[in-house]
């Protein structure tokens, strides 16, 4: 009796006192609000926000409610986070390796790389790429061709848009290749661990991630045009592109700042991975006559991404959060549109702080998830 | 570090409606936010982050604008000195915030009165020191003379979380044209972007493109186009809730107004305590016990005027002067063609 005291008697003392606390803020607020005729509630997001954002992924305008307002913001969110996640681990995986690198050359830009990028505040760097190095970018009718068909203005980069006609048979046969790529790699693990014979999946993989595609356009009716972006006329001085697809400054130098910022981060996971992996393993994967190619990909890396993820894990949750500084920079991401200018026009601040907070926290729980999910999948499996 | 310390504390200003306690219980005649400023020794007002004219910080930290002076006024009627105001700059984003949280009491920023605003988020508007409209600033060289020149694809630099988004909207909605937002949080930065041609005009207040053309690396070269899409009635604004508060900023307002329409400014305010009309001498508390109704001396309005001006001098000080806007156009009293229109104090 005495021990189920002392085990439970502290932890609903714990729970009384938030759940004390909760209602103590829920009661005072309620109060407040009332003593300055403010309404709580959510009916809000169902009313017509009558203003436009700049980007958007889905069909929006003015006459659209708040809550599409709210999955405008966070779409955008999404992808610049999604974007820079993709260019960091890439950026951060080619500067680790080559900090490591015993070319004195490539291993010290590397280190200079990740000393001055991590060490300048983000904002900083967001601020740079958006107010100097964009801003010396042209005006639209001065700007030349880049690949001959893209421009970089100080409005934006335009490229062109692709124009698909039966797009989803093209869909199929990428999907039926990824199928067919899966079933060949487990074909050749089954191979090699019963008759020891090897076959070049890669290569076979690749083959048939370009023949697949591509003999949809022969014999499945699909075909590809392109939109060239076209230079237009608005007054005497101004132009600007139309047709293509226009990625606005802000995306791209929001992506750029973050994308090598956190980078840095990320090089150095990889770099700490990599170097946590003792050498006998490397020396006796070696004296075993694997390839050093072979040594890296099945003996060092698998090891290695043990140490990498979990850390890395952290910056992608880093990177998504740092992406709410988009609003210093006028890119429509949740915080600019929605717990900015919504925020704004309806005064509803706890309901859109809150509903802001609990989408952050979805968000990053969900890469953690993901990430976890990974993490347990590389793992040393005993068995 | 700056940008982190900023957003802090509008997230502290956010929460701490959560954690004030709720003592705003009214007796009659009695304000507390008028208690709590004499007991503090200031009145907080809340400005702009520098809009020239309207309310702006020289070098040395000392605020001028015909929106710093209603907060002098109301430091000058409740205080005695038009100098204890502590002002907090605000974007458009936390100004409201700001107010209904308790961490100003005053705010004046230029704020366009709507009915949303008034009703909906526990604000209440108490009058109108700047009627304003929404217009557009455009590069000389565009040869752009009117908004009906506006083409598909504008790209439209302005500031967020005002009515300005909502206005450009209907205005771009209502002629069938498409147009880029691009929507900065501080007023420098979409200076800065449309000055740099990221946008091919500049919209926001009238005064507001005035005053902030001055800004720019060239303001010649740009031109602000003739057409109002908007009106933009600016004034101060209090929270609900305490309605003595409410009309001791009102009035005091009301007072410089109604001084410049008698006459009655810093100079001769003492001297018109002997005139012979009635209501220039309740405006310079000779007559009547108006203060009485705030809780305040009779002198109030008397200081306001010493103190601050009337409203032609702040006027004349803070727009006309500065090369913002030297014709007054509607911010003209009634009488001379504007339509500044004060009830009387009686």
């Amino acid at each position: 009796m005495n021990n189920i005291i002392k085990k439970f008697l502290p932890q609903i003392l714990a729970i009384l006192f938030v759940v004390l606390i909760f209602g103590f803020l829920t009661i005072n607020a309620q109060t407040n609000m009332d003593n300055r005729g403010i309404d709580f509630g959510f009916g809000f997001l169902s009313q017509e926000s009558s203003f436009d954002v700049q980007f958007s992924l889905i069909e929006y305008s003015g006459s659209d409610s708040y809550a599409r307002a709210f999955l405008v913001g966070l779409l955008n969110t999404l992808l610049v986070s999604f974007i820079s996640i993709i260019f960091c681990t890439i950026l951060g995986v080619i500067i680790g390796v080559a900090r490591l690198s015993s070319n004195y050359l490539i291993k010290n830009s590397a280190a200079w790389y990740v000393e001055f990028f991590r060490n300048i505040p983000l904002l900083l760097q967001i601020f740079f790429w958006y107010y100097a190095a964009l801003r010396a970018l042209p005006l639209p009718e001065k700007a030349n061709a880049w690949f001959g068909v893209t421009y970089m203005t100080v409005k934006g980069y335009y490229i062109p848009s692709m124009v698909w006609e039966n797009l989803n048979v093209f869909l199929y046969c990428g999907l039926a290749a990824i199928i067919s790529i899966i079933v060949l790699r487990n074909y050749a693990n089954n191979l090699r661990d019963t008759k020891g014979k090897q076959i070049p999946v890669l290569l076979y993989s690749l083959a048939l991630l370009i023949v697949l595609p591509l003999l949809s356009f022969l014999f499945g009716g699909v075909s590809l045009e392109f939109e060239l972006p076209q230079l237009k006329k608005l007054s005497k001085i101004s132009y600007i592109y139309e047709g293509g697809i226009s990625l606005p400054p802000e995306l791209i130098a929001l992506v750029l700042a973050l994308s090598l910022y956190t980078s840095t981060f990320v090089a150095e996971c990889v770099r700490a991975g990599i170097e946590g992996v003792s050498k006998g393993q490397k020396e006796a994967a070696a004296s075993v006559g694997l390839t050093p190619n072979q040594v890296l990909k099945l003996v060092i890396m698998p090891q290695a991404l043990r140490i990498i993820i979990p850390p890395t894990t952290n910056q992608y949750l880093n990177l998504t959060k740092n992406s709410s500084l988009a609003a210093a920079i006028a890119y429509p991401d949740l915080v600019l549109v929605f717990a900015g200018t919504a925020l704004m026009q309806t005064g509803k601040a706890i309901e859109i702080v809150s509903i802001t907070m609990l989408t952050y926290l979805t968000i990053s729980l969900t890469i953690a998830a993901i990430m976890n999910w990974y993490n347990k999948k590389i793992e040393i499996k005993e068995k | 570090m700056f940008k982190l310390v900023k957003r802090l504390t509008s997230l502290v200003a956010m929460f701490a409606v959560l954690f004030a306690f709720s003592t705003e219980t009214m007796a009659a005649k009695k304000s507390k936010t008028l208690e709590n400023t004499k007991k503090r020794g200031f009145v907080r007002c809340g400005v702009s982050q520098g809009l020239p004219g309207f309310s702006n910080a020289d070098e040395s930290g000392n605020w001028t604008g015909i929106d710093v002076d209603v907060c002098r006024a109301v430091a000058a009627a409740t205080l005695g000195d038009a100098t204890k105001v502590k002002f907090t700059p605000l974007s458009a984003k936390e100004r409201f915030t700001a107010l209904t949280s308790g961490e100003i009491d005053i705010l004046s920023r230029n704020t366009t009165w709507t009915l949303s605003r008034d009703a909906d988020i526990g604000l209440t508007f108490v009058g109108v020191n700047f009627y304003d409209g929404q217009g557009f600033m455009v590069r000389k060289g565009s040869g752009i003379k009117s908004t009906s020149e506006f083409k598909n694809g504008t790209s439209v630099c302005t500031n967020l979380g005002t009515t300005t988004e909502l206005n450009m909207r209907d205005f771009f909605d209502s002629r069938g044209i498409s147009y880029e937002p691009v929507v900065f949080e501080k007023a420098d930065e979409v200076v800065a972007a449309y000055d740099a041609g990221r946008c091919d005009t500049y919209t926001t207040d009238k005064s507001g493109l005035a005053a902030q053309r001055t800004k720019l690396s060239a303001p010649d070269d740009h031109v602000v186009l003739p057409e109002t899409i908007s009106k933009e009635p600016l004034g101060p604004v209090v929270r609900q809730g305490d309605s003595v508060w409410e009309d001791i900023v009102r009035w005091s307002l009301n007072t410089m107004i109604e001084a410049e329409e008698y006459g009655v400014n810093s100079s001769n305010a003492d001297m018109m305590k002997t005139s012979n009309n009635p209501a220039i001498k309740r405006l310079v508390g000779a007559e009547g016990e108006l203060g009485a109704a705030f809780g305040l001396d009779n002198d109030w309005n008397l200081r306001i005027i010493k103190q601050v001006g009337n409203y032609g001098e702040s006027y004349k000080r803070n727009i006309a002067d500065t090369g913002i806007l030297p014709d007054r156009g509607p911010n003209e009293l009634w009488t001379k063609g504007g339509i500044l229109y004060v009830p009387p104090a009686r």
